[in-house]
């Protein structure tokens, strides 16, 4: 006895969200390209692209195309693949550890990336052979050892590793880095209001070398999640749940672990601490399309994109010609939806 | 299929689970017994490759467990844990479909129909299919039990591990679930392991049951040899009773409380009331009784003991349900209540109290020998049953055995046709001496406090008191009641 009235309605919903999705993340593109201190209108930007691809040289503004081709594109990209990084990391560590709060930013994942990115940039080192991919590489493996302490002091703490515990442990670790962070920054005796502000966050005048460095990291990482989209479902209901249904939980686990330290020490490695957007974008995809990881992913990196491209847009807007650091914009966001999921569990529980 | 070979295990240094062997016959249901902390859960996180063991060896079908990757054993075993976490909104449907994880292939698990059926088919049989579409989150935990019970039949097992299945349920969900079970084990070659707390639950639906004390097997067999009273009070450390089950050959165990029942006043002759309606005696404390009464026959606790009077013509479709609202009407809860009817005058009924020691008895009868009856010729009329007309009741002010109530009921009745015989009541039709009438009715009820009787047959200090009490309460009745007649 099927009903397929229902379950065309459930997949027909699905896709509407894929396709809601899309066209949210070309507006936001669009947007973001055309405003700003100098505004350029949509016709104008099209025809740039279109001049840029194919090389024709139509009646261009050189000055808008230098803005457009130059400045705001490969912002917008950057935006665009640190948002969706965040996002989908987020949702894999929501499954992962079957608890709606956790996030890079909560776990203090992003806290041990800033402290390795910092450690690269400030002391200058590179490792051979990897040239300008040690900062990435630096920061994922800090992210890594982060969540892997994180993890373990949650578990030392309290075997079942209660949902609390977890986002306790985090917000112990995250000051402690930063802390860390605070002492590093101290001794190199820079300038401290640019370390300040990039550590709150920003996609600004990073530029082509930046999305080169975040690229192959996001397509590997977010890949290696979505490989493991229905492993995630059946570890949502808990390891042993998911072994008995026929999960390899320790490798699983462990690739995913990897796959969201890949992807948030990356995001940190271009862009500094940017928080919430792994907790924001999951729990409203979740919301309006269910918890399916196998669609929960992807819709996080499409929208996890468009909300940091909207994000960078405003910042750079609200106060011009100042610049808030995008970081301030999205815990903006992100703190009333972190309180809004606490109440609901809470309620939930008590039932 | 599964054999565990001296198997044991626990945590750290300490060994929870000790040297458990059995092996699981196909399509069987083995429950797992045993007090909290008896190893019961470990040895199944064992069975389920969860938990490693620190001696012996389990093998499925020929193979070692640890031969099984995850995906291998989750098509072959599924386990219904106790308890279940969820943190999203998964819709039931999804939660069921994720059964299917250990049967799909490849990259892109497509989506079968094999796997659509498997599916729809354990919605269909855990009963979940009409809420599909709901969050499990918004599920009662009866509910939620039973959307996991139909991922876990999802997988199509041949062996499935349940942890206390019925924790969550109402009894009439247990008994679906059980049912369930038991179907499945018949239709899709199924075989269960299943830890069970309540002792009863797990008699009525398993083949064999495993016992567990201290992580150590005390027993492995049938419910019978299993559930042995002196077995479960040893194991359980709590008094208990075992009985057979009304329908099945299984044992039923029923806890003995320590508190106790307040002392039973004595019942005395005087206690009884007598009207032109009815004999009437209400005792303190509910009795133990054993009789073939209109309502409250058979075996049970009653309060209220009525014989109630009705005329010669007395007829009516549904008695029973007459005679409970007559002892409502009169103030009697009718499920406490041993209600007798009878056509003689009640008035003329004859009570009488005897003593021996401690022991002490009370006697009522009422007869009546219009349709007297030799029980031995009795196959030679066609006859409708009448109303009785012998009504005897025996109180007992002790505490009497099972096998004592039965031979008091023998003991009177020997009494009672000893008592027709030397009052030379014949058989109208066959003219030969009779030995009771075709209805009669008989009660005997103790306090069971007081003096112990582990037998009343005929020569012991019970039996002899019921004799000599029913022999002459019932000449003596008959005599009243010839004198009635002759009178009239």
């Amino acid at each position: 006895m099927q009903k397929p009235s229902t379950r065309t309605y459930s997949a027909n919903r699905i896709w509407f969200g894929y396709l809601l999705s899309s066209i949210f993340l070309f507006v936001a593109f669009c947007l973001a390209i055309t405003l700003g201190s100098v505004q350029v209108p949509l016709k104008e930007m099209l025809q740039i692209f279109w001049g840029t691809l194919f090389g024709t040289h139509g009646e261009t503004n050189e000055m808008m195309k230098t803005i457009v081709i130059d400045i705001r594109f490969p912002r917008v990209v950057l935006a665009a693949l640190v948002g969706a990084s965040l996002a989908i990391a987020g949702a894999s560590f929501q499954g992962l550890l079957k608890n709606p709060l956790a996030d890079p930013y909560t776990l203090g994942v992003s806290s041990g990336a800033s402290v390795g990115a910092v450690m690269t940039i400030f002391l200058g080192f590179t490792i051979p052979g990897l040239g300008n991919f040690t900062l990435p590489v630096v920061s994922i493996l800090a992210a890594l050892l982060t969540l892997i302490a994180v993890l373990g002091f949650a578990r030392f703490v309290e075997r079942s590793m209660k949902m609390e515990t977890i986002i306790l442990t985090g917000i112990i670790f995250s000051s402690f880095l930063g802390s860390i962070l605070s002492l590093m920054i101290a001794l190199t005796g820079e300038e401290l209001r640019q370390i300040i502000s990039w550590l709150l966050g920003s996609v600004s005048m990073r530029g082509w070398e930046y999305i080169r460095l975040i690229a192959p990291f996001f397509i590997l990482g977010s890949f290696l999640l979505m490989w493991n989209a229905r492993e995630l479902n059946a570890m949502a209901f808990g390891e042993e749940r998911a072994h008995h249904l026929g999960v390899n939980v320790q490798v699983r686990k462990y690739f995913v672990l990897a796959s969201g330290s890949m992807l948030t020490g990356a995001a940190v490695a271009v862009s500094g601490t940017i928080g919430f957007v792994g907790l924001v974008v999951p729990h409203m995809v979740r919301m309006a399309w269910g918890a399916d990881h196998r669609h929960v992913l992807p819709l996080s990196v499409l929208n996890g994109a468009s909300l940091l491209i909207l994000c960078d847009l405003v910042a750079r807007t609200i106060v011009a010609p100042t610049e808030l650091p995008i970081g301030v914009i999205t815990a903006l966001l992100g703190a009333p939806v972190f309180g809004l999921i606490l109440i609901r569990q809470r309620r939930e529980r008590r039932g | 299929m599964l054999n565990v070979k001296e198997v044991s295990g626990g945590y750290g240094e300490h060994n929870v689970v000790h040297d458990v062997s059995f092996q699981l016959q196909q399509q069987e249901i083995l429950g797992i017994l045993g007090p909290n902390g008896s190893g019961k859960t470990t040895l199944m996180k064992m069975i389920s490759g969860l938990h490693p063991l620190s001696g012996g060896a389990i093998s499925f079908k020929g193979r070692p467990l640890s031969d099984y990757s995850s995906k291998q054993l989750a098509k072959e075993m599924a386990v219904l844990p106790q308890l279940h976490s969820h943190a999203f909104d998964y819709t039931v449907r999804e939660t069921v479909s994720m059964g299917r994880y250990p049967h799909q292939k490849g990259m892109f698990a497509l989506w079968t129909e094999k796997d659509e059926k498997a599916v729809v088919e354990a919605m269909v049989q855990t009963g979940v299919l009409s809420f599909e579409h709901q969050s499990i989150q918004e599920l009662s935990g009866g509910e939620r039990q039973r959307v996991f019970l139909a991922q876990a039949l999802a997988q199509e097992p041949k062996l499935l591990l349940l942890d206390e299945p019925t924790n969550h349920l109402d009894l009439s969900y247990q008994k679906q679930l059980l049912d369930l079970l038991k179907d499945w084990t018949t239709t899709h070659q199924l075989t269960v392991i299943s830890i069970f707390h309540d002792l009863n639950v797990a008699s009525l639906y398993c083949d064999r049951l495993l016992l567990l004390h201290e992580g150590k097997t005390v027993g492995l067999s049938s419910p019978g040899d299993v559930l042995k009273k002196d077995i479960v009070e040893r194991v359980y450390q709590a008094r208990v009773h075992t009985q057979a089950h009304p329908e099945l050959p299984k044992p039923q165990i029923t806890l003995l409380p320590n508190h106790g029942r307040h002392k039973q006043d004595l019942i005395r002759k005087e206690q009884f009331h007598v009207s032109a309606a009815h004999v009437h005696f209400t005792a303190e404390q509910p009795l133990k009784s054993l009789s073939s009464a209109v309502i409250g026959a058979g075996l049970g606790w009653h309060r209220h003991f009525v014989n109630r009077h009705v005329p010669m013509d007395y007829s009516c479709d549904d008695s029973y349900r007459d005679m409970c609202d007559y002892a409502d009407q009169h103030g009697w809860n009718s499920s406490d209540t041993v209600g007798m009817m009878t056509a003689v005058m009640v008035e003329d009924v004859v009570i009488r109290e005897y003593h021996d020691d401690d022991l002490s008895i009370v006697i009522a009868v009422t007869a009546g020998v219009g349709n007297a009856v030799d029980v031995s010729l009795a196959h030679k009329r066609k006859q409708k049953e009448a109303i009785g007309t012998i009504n005897s009741w025996v109180f007992i002010n002790g505490k009497l055995s099972d096998e004592a109530f039965i031979q008091a009921m023998m003991t009177a009745t020997e009494a009672k046709v000893k008592a027709l015989q030397h009052a030379k009541v014949k058989d109208p039709i066959t003219d030969t001496l009779a030995t009771g009438t075709s209805t009669d009715s008989l009660l005997v009820a103790s306090t069971q406090s007081g003096p112990f009787v582990q037998y009343s047959g005929t020569v012991t200090a019970l039996g002899k008191l019921i004799g000599r009490g029913i022999f002459e309460c019932t000449a003596s009745a008959i005599e009243s009641y010839w004198h009635r007649k002759k009178s009239q």
